[in-house]
């Protein structure tokens, strides 16, 4: 008898006889079907070099399509929520995109690479959607997930050392922008964009430039504490910088099968990227008529008294229960006890004060806490650097 | 100001009887058709010089009557022959007579004879429950308000007068396939076969194909809603159509022939017009499509239009087609084995055991043809001499199964398929070749292209429950609007589909009107 599990056997990335090298803990995850780091070394650590230094996280398991067409532009216009004639070449948007019935089926970043040329990247696998949405089109979609390898390069330091490698005047790059270069002969694009509110860069290479690259980098970035970074310290990161993530804030729409579970663009704060002057997008109806009869959710940060993140907590107006978290975190730069809740309108408008119903666990001894919590506007930390053009110097 | 109230694509019957409704209440219509007559598959066409025929539907059983009443129907010249009976021909010439609730021949027993009184009582009162489901608009089942409440009020009692028996038959039948509610009620093979060619023409199942029961009870709503029995139309089907655009154009609708609609258009996010082959616009507050739901959506709006969803549902639309048509001008009234000649005139069909049905259906689904087939005969010019040069005759029959296209093409196919089907019928009628001055075979490809129905599919799109009632065509545009605003179905691929009703038309209307968007 073999005892190979019957579960899939996990893939790895282009980087990963270097993340491997580094992985110092060895502490590994599952993540959409790679082995990628939890942690490297310390999730503490790896956190403070996002925020102080350097952090290189590798972000290779995206999905990546690539649109090309001459209706490229008319087909994600139909395909994403907001206006895509408003993302100029060279730049990126953040994006959503809905199901009919307006519900939420991931969030990504639409990357304008040239006339009618688009890369969508996004948290799930979309080719199945992506390839019902071409029917009327003459458009190509094609997955670039295994032929596009990424890290994401954020933090103070961090235009400095892919300056070094090579990009030359990347501090004039604005957020959102993208820059054409070579590495090693090889096409080398960096877009300045990311996931961790501060200075950032992505950088998006073939698979071949993959190993050199990260050897090139940490080799350059020495000298500016450059870290390799896992998920976890992302994740505090994310949080901390008033990012959404599919899977854990919200269940991407496909893959809900529990009557009432999906979210609305709206019912996740995100209406923001809702534009009704688009005469049609995927959901536009049902959001038009969500938006006359109100929503049943409402998306709420909140600031947590007391240093015990609100994992999962339920969330209490006065003795009822109005919401529960979804991401919660003690976010270390800002000194703040963060956690995004679901809330059951009319609760959770900015300012509403609610209580959160923790419990924790030392020693196998249980407690319940019960925390007061406000409802805020605004990611708690935030980075003038992130929007500083020309990036500011370290 | 747009320049009618309502533009109607199509000028098949529904379409007319929707026009006729909503002029009637006083409303603008422009109904447009790229055929140069009205009334769509209720269609009469001269096939060879001096011979005329209905060249698709050609059986009235299912016309609503209060439509005949509240358009006029009669004194707009629309003229029904005599109720016929069903004769089933048997190789041994001994037939099989379905008249009213008695049945005689092909030694029926007189079990069989009272099971079948008993199988008519049962399926009459299904039926009579879903004319009353048929007469409006379908119930939504989620979003509940009045109307729908009354609907589903009216079919909640309808089941429970039903009686706890019937109910349970119901439940358990509709599920289930003609084949084997048929050996359930029946020993004799030549009366289940013949009662399962009603539940599988039109369709693109054979008798163990489930929703096989569900269409039979459609066509037997037809004792409900026409109450005339199967009858022909004096002048081919197409004098139904004919009094129909007289009956809709003497309320002031407006009637556009011979020009078809190249898109439906938009303003925004809203339909408001269309545009015709010849470039010209013409603007409406609502466009109501009776053509079917491929074309509406796909061809004529374009999936570019709608959101993904909608285009997906319409993909998945399923509108295949096994029905043919056989067209014979004959030099004299032809003989069949053991029919006298007043007979002749009722309606004859010839199928084989509901397993060899089974196994004609076959070779259809990998685009073969088949060396079996069923057929479901007219030759109306012994009621209505008129369609033939005096003396005369015409035959035509409705013909399963057959493919949309077969692998060897029609080229080849159909000189193929014509000589397998006359030597099927020479079984009956041995000489009835040395009679034939002309043939025609329509099959389901030709009917795609001379009445604009994709897939050449008598419904507008398969009756199957998932395609039915509260789901036709498919969900999110139930009920006469579609999931794109300003835009309405009239044509068979709505509620309650296909087969000359005129209850989507009449339907539609309704609900329009009631509606106010006009
Ligand atoms: C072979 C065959 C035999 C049948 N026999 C019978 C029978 O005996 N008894 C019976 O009750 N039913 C029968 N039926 C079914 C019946 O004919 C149909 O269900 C019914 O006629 C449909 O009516 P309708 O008005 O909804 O659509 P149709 O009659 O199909 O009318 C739709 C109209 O839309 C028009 N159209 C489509 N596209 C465009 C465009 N772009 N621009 C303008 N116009 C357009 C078409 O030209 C057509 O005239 C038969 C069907 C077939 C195929």
């Amino acid at each position: 008898m073999s005892d190979v599990s019957r579960d899939t056997m996990l893939l790895t990335t282009p980087f990963h006889s270097r993340v491997e090298a580094m992985c110092n803990i060895n502490d590994w995850g599952n993540w959409m079907g790679f082995t990628t780091p939890n942690a490297y070394f310390d999730v503490e650590l790896e956190y403070f070099a996002i925020r102080s230094t350097t952090g290189v996280f590798d972000l290779s398991p995206m999905n990546k399509y690539r649109v090309t067409g001459t209706d490229a532009q008319r087909y994600l216009d139909r395909l994403i929520t907001r206006d895509v004639s408003k993302i100029g070449v060279n730049r990126v948007g953040y994006a959503i995109w809905c199901d009919d019935n307006g519900q939420v089926m991931d969030d990504g970043t639409i990357f304008h690479l040239g006339e009618q040329d688009y890369r969508i990247c996004s948290y799930q696998r979309a080719d199945d959607w992506l390839a019902w949405n071409t029917l009327g089109f003459d458009v190509t979609i094609e997955n670039e997930s295994d032929t596009v390898a990424g890290l994401a390069v954020q933090g103070p330091t961090s235009c400095t050392v892919l300056t070094l490698l090579g990009c030359t005047d990347l501090n004039q790059l604005k957020p959102f922008g993208i820059a054409h270069y070579t590495f090693e002969g090889l096409p080398m694009m960096v877009s300045r964009t990311g996931f961790t509110g501060d200075l950032g860069y992505e950088v998006w290479v073939p698979p071949e430039s993959a190993e050199a690259l990260w050897d090139q980098l940490f080799e350059l970035g020495r000298d500016y504490l450059i870290k390799p970074i896992g998920s976890h310290a992302l994740e505090l990161a994310r949080i901390e910088a008033g990012f959404l993530q599919a899977n854990v804030d919200f269940m991407p729409a496909e893959e809900v099968v529990r009557v009432g579970r999906t979210r609305s663009p709206f019912e996740l704060g995100l209406g923001w990227l809702v534009d009704f002057n688009k005469p049609l997008f995927n959901g536009r109806s049902a959001l038009l008529r969500e938006q006359e009869k109100g929503s049943r959710y409402r998306f709420a940060m909140l600031d947590v008294q007391g240093n015990k993140p609100a994992e999962h907590s339920f969330i209490l107006k006065g003795k009822k229960q109005v919401g529960t978290v979804t991401s919660a975190a003690w976010c270390p730069t800002a000194k703040a006890n963060i956690a995004y809740a679901q809330i059951e309108m009319p609760h959770g408008a900015v300012g509403d004060e609610l209580v959160a119903e923790i419990y924790y666990q030392r020693e196998l001894h249980w407690t319940r806490l019960l925390a007061p919590c406000k409802v805020i506007d605004a990611p708690i930390f935030k980075s003038p650097k992130r929007w500083q053009t020309p990036a500011p110097p370290h | 100001m747009t320049d009618y109230d309502a533009v109607i694509i199509g000028a098949g019957h529904n379409a007319l009887v929707c026009a006729g409704y909503l002029t009637k209440a006083g409303k603008t219509v422009l109904v447009v058709d790229g055929r140069p007559d009205p009334g769509g598959c209720a269609s009469t066409r001269e096939f060879s010089p001096g011979f005329r025929v209905s060249d698709c539907a050609q059986w009235l059983s299912q016309f609503d009557q209060s439509i005949v009443k509240d358009l006029n129907l009669i004194g707009n010249g629309l003229r029904l022959g005599q109720p016929k009976s069903t004769i089933s021909l048997q190789p041994d010439s001994d037939h099989l007579t379905l008249e009213g609730d008695t049945i005689s021949g092909a030694g029926v027993d007189s079990a069989d004879q009272a099971a079948y009184q008993d199988f008519k009582k049962m399926v009459r009162s299904f039926a009579k429950l879903m004319s009353t489901l048929y007469r409006s608009r379908p119930p939504k089942l989620v979003e509940q308000n009045w109307t729908d409440r009354m609907t589903l009020m009216k079919l909640g009692l309808g089941l429970k007068l039903l009686g706890r028996e019937h109910l349970r038959d119901l439940m358990r039948i509709v599920m289930i396939n003609i084949y084997d509610v048929m050996n359930e009620h029946f020993s004799n093979s030549a009366l289940k076969s013949t009662i399962a060619l009603d539940a599988v023409t039109g369709t693109n199942m054979g008798p163990r194909s489930p929703n096989t029961v569900y269409s039979y009870l459609h066509r037997a709503t037809g004792e409900h809603l026409a109450q005339t029995g199967t009858t022909q139309v004096i002048g081919g089907m197409g004098a139904l159509g004919q009094s129909l655009a007289s009956a809709a154009e003497k309320f002031g609708t407006t009637l556009q022939l011979g020009t078809s609609v190249s898109a439906i258009t938009k303003t925004d996010n809203r339909v408001t017009g269309i545009t015709l082959d010849s470039g010209e616009k013409i603007s409406a507050k609502i466009v109501i499509s009776s053509a079917d739901p491929t074309t509406t959506f796909r061809d004529l709006l374009g999936y570019d239009q709608m959101e993904a969803g909608v285009a997906k549902r319409v993909e998945h639309y399923r509108s295949r087609s096994g029905t043919a048509k056989l067209h014979l001008a004959l030099s004299a009234l032809p003989d069949f084995t053991g029919l006298a000649a007043d007979q002749l005139s009722q309606r004859l069909v010839i199928t084989p055991s509901m397993d060899g049905m089974e196994q004609a259906l076959n070779p259809m689904k990998y685009r073969e043809l088949s060396t079996l087939h069923t057929f479901d005969i007219s030759i109306p010019t012994i009621e209505d001499p008129g369609l033939a040069p005096s003396g005369h005759h015409v035959l035509s029959a409705i013909v399963h199964y057959v493919p949309f296209e077969p692998d060897i093409g029609w080229e080849k196919g159909k000189p193929q398929l014509l000589n397998q089907l006359m030597s099927e019928l020479e079984v009956y009628a041995p000489s009835i070749g040395d009679l034939v001055m002309a043939s025609e075979l329509i099959v389901p490809s030709d009917l795609e292209a001379s009445h604009g129905m994709t897939g050449g599919n008598w419904h507008h799109g398969e009756l199957s429950i998932d395609q039915a009632l509260m789901m036709r065509p498919f969900p999110g545009s139930t009920q006469y609007a579609t999931a794109c605003e300003g835009l309405y179905l009239c044509g068979a691929g709505a509620h309650p589909g296909g087969g000359l009703q005129g209850l989507p038309g009449r339907n539609a209307a309704k609900e329009i009107l009631k509606r106010g968007v006009l």
